[in-house]
């Protein structure tokens, strides 16, 4: 996936672009509406992060810019304020969602997961691996020609693995993937998700293998 | 926002009350004014048929050969003849001798050439007019004076000014009411704009604190400036604390973005479990800072609007689901079942912005304390009683901690592994309170929290 990333404060930006690097996305960052629009009519997103207060004017008015324009990439406004009615505002004028400063990541994919598949039908994201087929967006899976109703974590957790087939994820860094940063978990709990994993990819050539001290892998018979 | 005013008496009735007294004090003046009028007039006309009277009886005396003779003429008397049988008395003096007449009637000493003179006096106990004249009568020989007096009873001239006198009051009485509700319409039509002032104030909507443009009486001008005045200080002091409270929380959560942000992307890149731990501790910190100071700035954004409530009609319903869906996300991320039902013509008379942050409070809470793959259940309902309804599948509440998690700052014993200000609950009830509602918290039978806002 595709993001643009709109956000004055550098470190702040930094810090996103890099989680959202980690997660497999290409990231572009601009700290300026005018630079903004010029990315936004050169390069097609599959989604938009927007910071609100910016040096060079008010993000809501690279919304109106970009709704002017016919440009329908989803976008996603980042908010300090705490209005409820800045917040509807910002709806209005064609956000499509807004998180809250500070925001937990796992919430932000959470939501630009929402947003892409409420926009779904123009990006097709299904995924093909043996005799799984795999559409994270839209939430779908069906494993040797038959469909699994999937959870929401077992479905992060599946795309993660199918996105690296022969990868090996540790522990950590599965858990960092399916839970907030703030909760209080054993990290042990992964295993529970793995387990369930496991048994939907039972009856399909794909298996998920433990090394010891390492983690998990997708394997391809 | 009712306040109670000192009452230090009223304009209308100070006004009305003086000008009252000015018209009876008005009214006395006249009635006494006729009176005396009249009592002159009643004695002048008595005085002239008196003093006609005495001047056709002295002028009927003549003195031939040193003998006075007096034929007191019959129209002399007649013409004092009044309604009332007025007594008449008389007496004739020739150099101080009675020729004819009373001899009670006393006389007043007289020049020899003097007019005829009157005055009021007693006789037999009635009060009197009297008039006495003066004459000489002169023959060939002889030079002498003759003194008569002419007294009449008052009986009839009494009676002309008690009647007056009662026309005067009934014209005095009259012209009061007719002043009084005089004044009464007069202070009616000068208070009338300072009426019309309080009640376009009155109904004016709570937001609205536009200057009053309507031309005033100038009598008024200085309150309704003083007046404009203090409504756009008003205004503008509460648009500052808006734009404090949001540009604080501007403020306050950009750098904590950022540190939350590099934490965890910090949390990534290490694999030692005890900096794992730290780090999450930190996060958790970090969340609560962000946390606390957003509720806070929540919580008085809510204190400054519930004085000043933004009412208008609010879809419970349509409200309720706009929070769900947007919530839903988060829902999912523990996969849990967020669920809404109930009546969708739930309606209430409310400020939006009040409900929202009180609905998403409650649906927040629950989405904490709820287990993952558990359900939360939001209910709205509009009969029997109108009602917003959160259940959930978590801990639930402790009894004893149940009448007093409401209050500011106060987190149940049960939340400390859970991020919370303790101030969502108190935000939630202050929201009922402004639209004369309450929030109850119980448990379900079944486990869990359900906290209700009845409307």
């Amino acid at each position: 996936m595709k993001f643009l990333l709109i956000e004055d404060n550098t470190e702040l930006a930094k810090a996103i672009a890099t989680r959202m690097q980690l997660d497999g996305h290409v990231v572009d960052h601009t700290a300026t509406i005018a630079e903004a629009l010029a990315y936004a009519r050169t390069e097609d997103y599959d989604l938009i992060l927007l910071d609100i207060m910016l040096p060079d004017g008010d993000g809501r008015d690279f919304l109106a810019q970009q709704r002017a324009e016919q440009r329908d990439t989803p976008v996603i406004a980042l908010t300090a304020r705490s209005q409820v009615s800045d917040r509807i505002s910002l709806l209005d004028l064609g956000a499509d969602d807004y998180v809250t400063k500070p925001f937990d990541h796992a919430e932000l994919q959470a939501r630009c997961r929402a947003v892409l598949r409420r926009k779904s039908g123009s990006a097709q994201t299904l995924i093909k691996l043996a005799d799984v087929e795999f559409d994270p967006i839209a939430g779908y899976l069906s494993v040797a020609g038959k469909s699994v109703a999937l959870r929401n974590r077992e479905l992060r957790l599946l795309e993660l693995f199918i996105n690296s087939p022969g990868q090996i994820f540790s522990k950590q860094k599965l858990f960092d993937r399916l839970f907030s940063a703030d909760v209080d978990v054993s990290e042990n709990a992964i295993e529970v998700y793995v387990g369930r994993l496991r048994k939907h990819l039972d009856p399909s050539r794909l298996s998920i293998t433990t090394h010891r001290g390492l983690g998990y892998r997708l394997d391809h018979e | 926002m009712n306040s109670r005013v000192e009452i230090s008496g009223s304009l209308r009735f100070r006004t009305a009350a003086t000008l009252i007294l000015g018209v009876t004090l008005l009214a006395i003046l006249l009635f006494l004014g006729i009176r005396s009028y009249a009592a002159t007039f009643a004695q002048q006309s008595q005085d002239s048929i008196l003093g006609a009277s005495l001047t056709s009886i002295i002028d009927a005396a003549t003195l031939r050969d040193g003998v006075i003779e007096l034929d007191i003429p019959y129209a002399s008397f007649t013409m004092l003849n009044t309604a009332t049988d007025d007594r008449i008395f008389y007496a004739v003096y020739n150099e101080g001798t009675l020729i004819s007449g009373y001899e009670e009637l006393q006389l007043p000493n007289l020049a020899e050439t003097s007019e005829a003179v009157f005055r009021t006096s007693r006789m037999f106990g009635a009060p009197v007019r009297q008039v006495t004249a003066t004459r000489i009568l002169i023959d060939a020989h002889h030079r002498t004076r003759i003194t008569a007096s002419l007294a009449q009873t008052q009986d009839n001239l009494s009676g002309t000014l008690a009647r007056i006198s009662r026309h005067a009051a009934m014209i005095g009485v009259g012209f009061f009411a007719l002043a009084v509700l005089l004044s009464i319409w007069a202070t009616s039509m000068a208070i009338s704009p300072l009426k019309r002032l309080a009640d376009s104030l009155t109904r004016r909507g709570p937001q609205d604190l536009s200057p009053i443009i309507k031309p005033v009486p100038t009598e008024m001008v200085p309150l309704v400036a003083s007046l404009n005045n203090l409504m756009a200080r008003l205004d503008k002091s509460l648009t500052q604390s808006e734009d404090f409270i949001a540009e604080a929380a501007h403020r306050v959560r950009t750098p904590i973005a950022t540190v939350r942000s590099h934490a965890e992307m910090t949390l990534q890149r290490v694999d030692k479990e005890e900096n794992r731990h730290a780090l999450r501790s930190m996060i958790r910190a970090i969340d609560e800072t962000s946390r606390a100071a957003g509720q806070l700035l929540d919580h008085a954004m809510i204190t400054l609007r519930a004085d000043q409530l933004e009412v208008q009609l609010v879809n419970l319903y349509d409200t309720t689901e706009e929070i769900v869906l947007r919530l839903n996300a988060v829902a999912e991320m523990k996969d849990i079942h967020l669920t809404l039902t109930g009546s969708r013509s739930a309606c209430i008379a409310g400020d939006s912005i009040l409900l929202q942050n009180a609905i998403r409070n409650l649906i927040d809470n629950a989405l904490k304390y709820a287990p993952a793959e558990s359900c939360i259940e939001v209910e709205v309902h509009q009969a029997p009683t109108r009602c917003l309804v959160v259940r959930d599948q978590g801990p639930g509440f402790l009894i004893d901690e149940m009448d007093t998690l409401s209050d500011r700052f106060t987190r149940g014993k049960n939340a400390m592994g859970t991020i919370g200000s303790g101030l969502g609950l108190t935000i939630a009830r202050d929201v009922a309170a402004a639209h004369h509602g309450r929030l109850v918290i119980e448990n379900n039978a079944t486990g869990g929290a359900c906290v209700t806002l009845f409307f």
